[in-house]
């Protein structure tokens, strides 16, 4: 017998373990829907490989692993896969998870499985493969997968096997009635592990309390060949965890923030080792489970076999569960366990007790005192730490500080507040804590990374702007050199008028005007002298007659030079637009100074209204000569026939090279023109609102205005519905890809102009305005438009999926 | 005469080797930067969101150390705040509600078939969470998303939605408890009597 150590603090609450093992091990029939949560471990969920509607057999795989802590789930009987979705799981928190229902046939059909004879001619590796394809995880705390524990790396050397079977916390007892049962299975689960990690001693702690298994344990022990030794412990909470029963059996105490594993320690629940020899011997996954059903409100409390998804509701039926009695349902023991808000919830691997409680057992906690530091909570804390400090600090919300009393090392065991004169819920301070701790880190995490990315565009953008800078730069040195080198050789630039006609012209323009305004200025000077008497009128008009010979000269020279200048390049359309729009400026400012003048009855109306007639002229011809520049261009792009002007044909021919291009550049010419009269319209119509406000005389002006707008604002529409359509036709002809582009974004647009519509009318709705049936009847112009555009859109994808 | 040379010459002797030593240190231990900066900008949520009116987090961080007020980040909220002050030993104030208000963390998503791939949204992004291009669908990567809100604007078709995080069981956090302990003594007992979930499963 080996020497047993002690730990510091425990205590002794009520054990409560009779109840459930007055009655053998029984066999929970089968019930009518099994619903299994894809997380029943530590780590992240299984992802199904099922469908719904798939008939599964017993043992068949239904989830594989989602990374390197994910185990495999397999299908608890033969059925049918009905439903994969969100259901409650057993979790604190009572939120739902996602979980795959089976509903049994009933016919219980297994799928070829197959045991090892012998496990010793396996690899260690292979055997490791059994395990976690047979979806095993610990079943006695947190579910940790059991492949890697006992598959642990090399530079991991492990002395020491335990085997937990002390089942510390009161009313469980389902490890204890496992051991009675099941001795042989574990020795043989032992006797794998003990092969998979070649341990120097093996010993199994059991409480002095569970004296049968026990003896089971000892017996079934003798039978192997290991040398396993059962150690006997007192009963006292929490000897059952981890770091606790290493202290007990060895001695030794695992250093903060280090794992078992490191110092040489593996630790084993018996429902482990028992799960690992059926997967071993008999091939067969872990689908079933001995759970424990206590409390006074069931008739038959027990120790049931269950198959895993079990709601929990047909468990506490077939005990005979009394609900006018029940108070409280709790998943796990009364100290680590927590309450059930309801019993729809399945049993996954690692339920190994539910209590359903009544109200004497499960008194309500009387409301929390003040604490009154009297110390017991650090008697019994097994982890050594000061509970009533990290009470204070985790109200306060000092988590730093709490941090630095190693909250961490906390095991959430409730000796504290069972020991707890003024009812303090002490673990829940700790649990909260924690959580908030584990917030604020990741939260951190996630702010250093955002940081970086953040500083990474940054650098990314400013050497973008850099680039762009020295570009700038270098070609405005380029520039100025080539500035430089003209200004070295003005004698041949200046002399060779032909290679910069235009610079010229522009000169020679400036000079004439120049040459007008001083001429002007003379006549004024004149007038004045003129309306004064001076005396120097004569010398003034000497002064414009000279004036006037050189704006003469100088107006001669531009318009030979004008003349001269080898046919200019041929004017593009866009300055011909240019010169239309000045001109008709022109004429509408002239008409406006015309106005005032007759208003004012000046004298030189007369004069006015000859330079507007004049003006009026320039600017039809101004507007005829885009015109027909346009249509020339259209038509020539058209017929990719070279156009009149010579200098155009270069440009022909380009546009012969790209046949597609044209149309739509027509097409984007023709949907601004659009716009435009749009635009116009809608000033128009503005103008017209505010002249009704205002109660104008010009309203039918307006009107007719109005209505001018909007019968040019439909021809432009038309022709471009036309255009486009014309170019769609084109393209549709050469690819398919760009029209379904077009029409998702002209349905998008379709859309959100919708939405904006009916924002608009909700609103003129609201506050009652006249404006609101045109409004109406827009919006269902455009639902109209919506659907059609979306139609459009599926047609196109329809015909683009048969054409593919 | 001696004995006062002497003294004033080893005074001299130990001021020329001290200042040497000082300014020795004060070259070979200088302190890049304002280290005060980088401690509030490490306690700011790094979204970058501008809400602050400053370009970023850091710049509001530079601002703080020149004495800018430290309630003006509403995705860090009463948290920030209160580490701000922890850290600067100031006041903890009232966020300011001119720069928005705390709300749950949110991620921006983008309804794909909406998006008409514009790109704006990308050129928004401080944290280059958005992924496309030109007349591309775009799409949100989400564990890299802040939820500033920035993208949010710039969409022409409004296709981006800031959906509210929600709690799986992974991100479950315990609450915390609540204070009872202002009840006076005969008050006892009538608390929190029949709140039998509230109080949890481990006390027995």
């Amino acid at each position: 017998m080996s020497r047993i150590w002690n730990f510091h603090g425990g205590i002794h609450p009520q054990e409560n373990k009779q109840q459930s093992l007055t009655i053998p091990l029984r066999q929970m029939p089968l019930p009518k829907r099994l619903t299994l949560p894809l997380q029943q471990h530590i780590g992240t969920p299984a992802i199904p490989t099922v469908k719904v509607g798939d008939k599964v057999l017993k043992g068949q795989r239904i989830a594989e692993p989602s990374g390197f802590v994910s185990i495999y789930m397999h299908a608890p009987t033969s059925g049918t896969i009905v439903e994969i979705g969100d259901y409650p799981v057993p979790h604190v928190s009572g939120m739902s998870a996602q979980c795959i229902i089976l509903e049994p046939d009933g016919n219980e059909t297994w799928i070829e499985h197959q045991g090892v004879e012998d496990f010793r001619t396996l690899e260690k590796a292979e055997l490791a493969e059994i395990i976690r394809c047979a979806g095993i995880s610990g079943m006695g705390g947190a579910g940790f997968p059991t492949n890697i524990k006992l598959h642990l790396s090399d530079d991991h050397i492990v002395n020491t096997l335990i085997i937990n079977g002390v089942e510390c916390e009161p009313y469980i007892t389902a490890d204890d009635m496992l051991m009675r049962e099941r001795a042989a299975e574990i020795i043989g689960g032992i006797e794998i592990a003990a092969y998979l990690i070649k341990p120097t001693h093996i010993l199994i702690g059991i409480e002095d309390n569970k004296p049968e298994a026990a003896v089971a344990m000892t017996e079934a022990a003798r039978t192997s060949k290991l040398n396993i030794e059962v150690v006997v412990l007192p009963t006292k909470y929490p000897s059952g965890g981890e770091r606790q029963l290493i202290k007990l059996v060895t001695g030794v105490e695992v250093p903060h923030g280090q794992l078992p594993a490191d110092i040489g320690i593996v630790v084993q629940n018996v429902g482990t080792m028992s799960a690992v020899y059926q997967a071993v011997h008999d091939g067969k996954p872990l689908i079933s489970r001995i759970t424990t059903l206590t409390g006074k409100a069931l008739s038959s409390p027990g120790n049931l076999e269950v198959l895993l998804g079990t709601p929990i509701a047909d468990l506490l039926d077939f005990c005979g569960v009394d609900s006018s009695k029940q108070s409280r349902l709790v998943m796990g023991g009364p100290m680590m366990g927590y309450t059930l808000n309801t019993a729809q919830i399945p049993v996954i691997k690692t339920s190994n007790c539910v209590i359903a409680g009544t109200l004497e057992e499960f008194p309500p906690a009387p409301p929390a005192q003040s604490c009154i530091r009297c110390g017991n909570c650090e008697q019994v804390c097994p982890a050594e730490l000061l509970p009533q400090q990290l009470h204070w600090f985790a109200k306060g919300k000092e988590f730093d500080k709490a941090l630095n009393h190693n909250l961490m090392d906390c095991i959430e065991c409730g000796a504290c507040s069972f020991v707890c004169p003024s009812n303090i819920p002490l673990v829940q301070y700790y649990r909260y804590a924690k959580s908030e701790i584990r917030n604020e880190q990741q939260e951190q995490r996630k702010a250093e990374q955002a940081r970086i990315r953040f500083e990474a565009r940054q650098a990314r953008l400013e050497a973008a702007q850099q680039e762009k800078e020295e570009r700038r730069k270098a070609r405005a040195e380029a520039a100025s050199k080539a500035q430089a080198a003209k200004r070295k050789a003005p004698v041949t630039t200046t002399t060779d008028s032909a290679i910069d006609p235009e610079a010229e012209l522009k000169q020679l323009k400036t000079q004439a005007a120049v040459a007008r305004t001083k001429l002007k200025k003379a006549e004024k000077a004149l007038q004045e002298a003129e309306q004064n008497g001076a005396d120097n009128i004569d010398q003034l008009k000497q002064d414009i007659e000279s004036a006037k010979q050189k704006s003469e000269l100088a107006q001669k020279a531009f318009s030979d030079a004008e003349n001269k200048a080898p046919a200019p390049a041929a004017p593009s359309l866009k300055d011909l637009k240019v010169a239309a729009a000045l001109a008709r400026t022109k004429v509408s400012k002239t008409e406006k100074v015309l106005a005032d003048a007759e208003a004012k009855g000046a004298p030189s109306v007369d004069q006015l209204k000859n330079s507007l007639q004049k003006l009026k002229e320039k600017a039809e011809q101004a507007q005829k000569a885009y015109n027909d520049a346009e249509a020339s261009e259209t038509a020539g792009n058209v017929s990719n026939a070279s156009s009149s002007q010579g200098t155009q044909s270069t440009a022909a021919s380009t546009s012969a090279a790209q046949p597609i291009d044209p149309p739509q550049n027509d097409v984007k010419a023709l949907k601004s023109a659009l716009a435009i009269a749009r635009t116009k319209l809608k000033k128009a119509e503005k103008a017209l609102a505010k002249a009704e406000e205002e109660g104008i005389e010009e309203l039918e002006d307006l009107k007719q205005a109005v209505a001018e707008q909007q019968a040019k604002t439909d021809s432009a529409a038309a022709a471009f519905a036309k255009a486009e359509a014309d170019c769609q036709t084109a393209k549709e002809a050469t690819n398919q890809g760009p029209d379904i582009k077009a029409l998702k974004t002209a349905a998008a647009a379709a859309r959100t102009k919708l939405k904006k519509t009916e924002k608009a009318l909700a609103d003129a709705q609201a506050q009652g305005s006249a404006s609101a049936e045109p409004l109406e009847k827009a919006l269902s112009g455009l639902q109209a438009k919506v659907v059609q555009a979306e139609k459009a859109l599926q047609e196109a994808q329809a015909q683009e999926a048969t054409l593919a | 005469m001696d004995a006062i040379l002497i003294a004033v010459l080893a005074l001299l002797g130990l001021a020329l080797a001290f200042g040497a030593l000082l300014g020795y240190a004060s070259i070979r231990f200088k302190v890049e930067g304002n280290p005060i900066v980088d401690q509030i900008d490490a306690l700011l949520p790094q979204t970058q969101c501008g809400q602050c009116s400053y370009p970023g987090c850091r710049p509001y961080a530079e601002a703080i150390a020149n004495g800018e007020t430290i309630n003006k980040c509403p995705p860090g909220g009463e948290s920030t705040i209160q580490a701000l002050a922890d850290l600067l030993d100031v006041e903890a104030i009232p966020l300011d509600a001119e720069h928005g208000e705390e709300k749950p963390k949110a991620i921006a998503f983008i309804r794909e078939d909406e998006c008409i791939g514009c790109t704006k949204c990308i050129q928004a992004c401080p944290v280059d969470a958005i992924l496309g291009a030109a007349k591309q669908m775009h799409t949100v990567i989400e564990s890299e998303c802040t939820g500033c809100d920035l993208c949010v604007e710039p969409c022409p078709v409004d296709c981006i939605d800031m959906i509210p995080i929600e709690t799986t069981l992974s991100t479950w956090n315990w609450p915390a408890p609540k204070p009872s302990e202002q009840l006076i003594a005969t008050d006892r007992g009538r608390g929190e009597l029949f709140d039998g979930s509230a109080a949890g499963g481990s006390q027995s």
